[in-house]
């Protein structure tokens, strides 16, 4: 595989932002996500190919190592940090139609609630991994979910929740989604959220971490 | 009055309050509502609250103000209310302590991530150095900053109350347990690193709310008490882990499955003992009788 991927996988992986950025301590004074993106783009590498072989191996892997708790949110916010950087040299591209997102994801948190460190974290993840993501916000009813879904038919929706208070706002929302716009996908997370609870209110995925989301997008938007 | 800290010395062991912002929604707070104005528009409320605890047998009680930062109080649009309602908030809880029992104020997190620079490390300090004088001008004796995540936050909200209130100042975090069984903040910090820089701040007594039942408080004391063999430790344990059924969330642990782990929880090297999510006053109570009969 190309070289200058190889290095802005870990870039991403290890949230490299750029040469200038101190972090992380053993990469300091290197090119970061942002002038290595560049730079394959100017060598005339595919946009498609820095996506898929760059970006996403590295968030993939960050994504993975989060999951076994060997990082913590710190250093997944440094890679999401790098990401972004690196999708602004390639949002053209996206545009141009010279390189494809797998699919579309909504994300809010629910009515009532107003945390969004959590729902982020999911949306930063999953555009890393190759989704065109509209990230709704906090305190999102399901007016808004339903009308963002108009605008993007076939998109899955990701619902966050932090509070026990709030989260059961989940379930008329869900209900609301699916009654609007039948055969929507729905997928659940969030601290008090679990499976047990995703099968009561008829949501269609529970993930305990961002990577689970990616999971149930690649195997429903990307297969 | 003496000082809580003066009351540990002695070798007691004291009972704090259980949870507020559950309570507050079994009394009719709707999710989205800010739970600081009830301190202005329910403030019988937010005093029975108070009450119930005093007399479940706490020695001390919080206050109505977790999400009192100027930071927090920004999503209702109600910034330039941080004195007001973090003053109202500790004069409601020491009208129903009396002179007696013990207020803390509580202090939440803010929301903002000083590593996304969402903030700055100037703007964490003035944020809670003014909710912390509010809270001590309604009549706090200590400050409680908890349920935080990040060691730089909780770090810099210590030494903003400790510098600028004569209060005591106490901070717990919030930790998980990790797939292979280490507990560790959302942030990844774990009780052992949290003990040092939280008494260098400036921080009288430590510990950790939320996040977990008492039974794996245990296992957070020992390990701080590893650590450190004195620093005063504060524990505000859930009822469990929330359960959902028929429309609404409930905590599983009874007032009684709490009580049957505190000589336990003592025996680790707890101090204070207190509810977070889902305790009641009868959990207090229960905690009270066991506490008083050591």
């Amino acid at each position: 595989m190309n070289e200058i991927l190889t290095q802005l996988s870990d870039c991403i992986e290890f949230g490299k932002i750029n040469m200038a950025s101190p972090y992380p301590p053993q990469m300091k004074g290197q090119e970061g996500a942002d002038e290595l993106t560049a730079k394959a783009l100017a060598e005339g590498i595919n946009p498609q190919d820095v996506l898929t072989l760059g970006l996403m191996p590295g968030m993939e892997r960050i994504g993975l190592k989060f999951r076994e708790n060997k990082v913590f949110v710190p250093q997944v916010l440094m890679s999401a940090k790098a990401m972004s950087t690196a999708m602004l040299h390639l949002k053209p591209h996206f545009l141009s139609g010279a390189a494809k997102q797998k699919g579309t994801f909504i994300i809010g948190t629910v009515l009532g609630d107003l945390h969004d460190i959590g729902k982020n974290l999911v949306s930063m993840m999953v555009e890393g991994s190759g989704y065109k993501v509209i990230d709704l916000g906090t305190d999102v009813g399901s007016d808004k979910f339903i009308a963002a879904l108009k605008d993007h038919p076939g998109a899955v929706v990701g619902l966050s929740a932090l509070l026990t208070t709030t989260m059961v706002n989940m379930q008329a929302i869900t209900k609301e989604i699916k009654d609007a716009m039948p055969g929507t996908l729905i997928t659940i997370g969030g601290a008090p959220v679990n499976e047990d609870f995703c099968n009561k209110i008829g949501a269609d995925s529970y993930s305990a971490d961002p990577q689970g989301v990616v999971e149930f997008l690649n195997r429903k938007l990307a297969s | 009055m003496s000082k809580i800290l003066d009351e540990l010395k002695k070798g007691r062991v004291l009972v704090s309050d259980g949870a507020w912002g559950t309570f507050l929604h079994k009394k009719g707070l709707k999710a989205g509502e800010c739970p600081e104005m009830w301190n202005l528009e329910h403030p019988d409320a937010v005093f029975e609250i108070a009450q119930s605890y005093i007399a479940a047998g706490a020695d001390m009680i919080e206050t109505n103000s977790f999400g009192g930062s100027r930071f927090k109080l920004a999503n209702y649009g109600l910034e330039d209310k941080v004195f007001e309602l973090n003053k109202s908030a500790a004069e409601l809880s020491r009208k129903a302590a009396g002179a007696d029992r013990f207020v803390l104020g509580s202090v939440g997190p803010t929301g903002k991530l000083l590593i996304m620079e969402e903030v700055t490390e100037d703007e964490l300090y003035d944020a809670f150095k003014q909710q912390s004088m509010a809270l001590e001008a309604g009549g706090a004796d200590a400050i409680v900053i908890e349920t935080m995540t990040d060691i730089e936050e909780a770090r810099i909200a210590v030494k903003a109350a400790s510098e600028n209130t004569a209060c005591e100042v106490f901070c717990t975090m919030t930790f998980d347990k990790t797939v292979d069984g280490q507990y560790r903040s959302m942030m990844g910090i774990s009780p052992t690193e949290m003990t040092e820089t939280l008494i260098g701040a400036g921080a009288s007594v430590i510990g950790a709310n939320c996040g977990n039942g008492i039974a794996d408080m245990i296992g957070i004391v020992k390990e701080i008490r590893e650590v450190n063999s004195s620093i005063p430790i504060l524990i505000h344990a859930n009822a469990g882990m929330p359960q959902y059924c028929d429309g609404e969330t409930t905590f599983p642990e009874t007032p009684a499955d709490m009580a049957g782990r505190v000589k336990e929880i003592i025996n680790a090297g707890a101090n204070i003992i207190g509810g977070c999510c889902g305790t009641t006053p009868d959990h207090i109570c229960k905690i009270h009788h066991v506490v008083k009969s050591l």
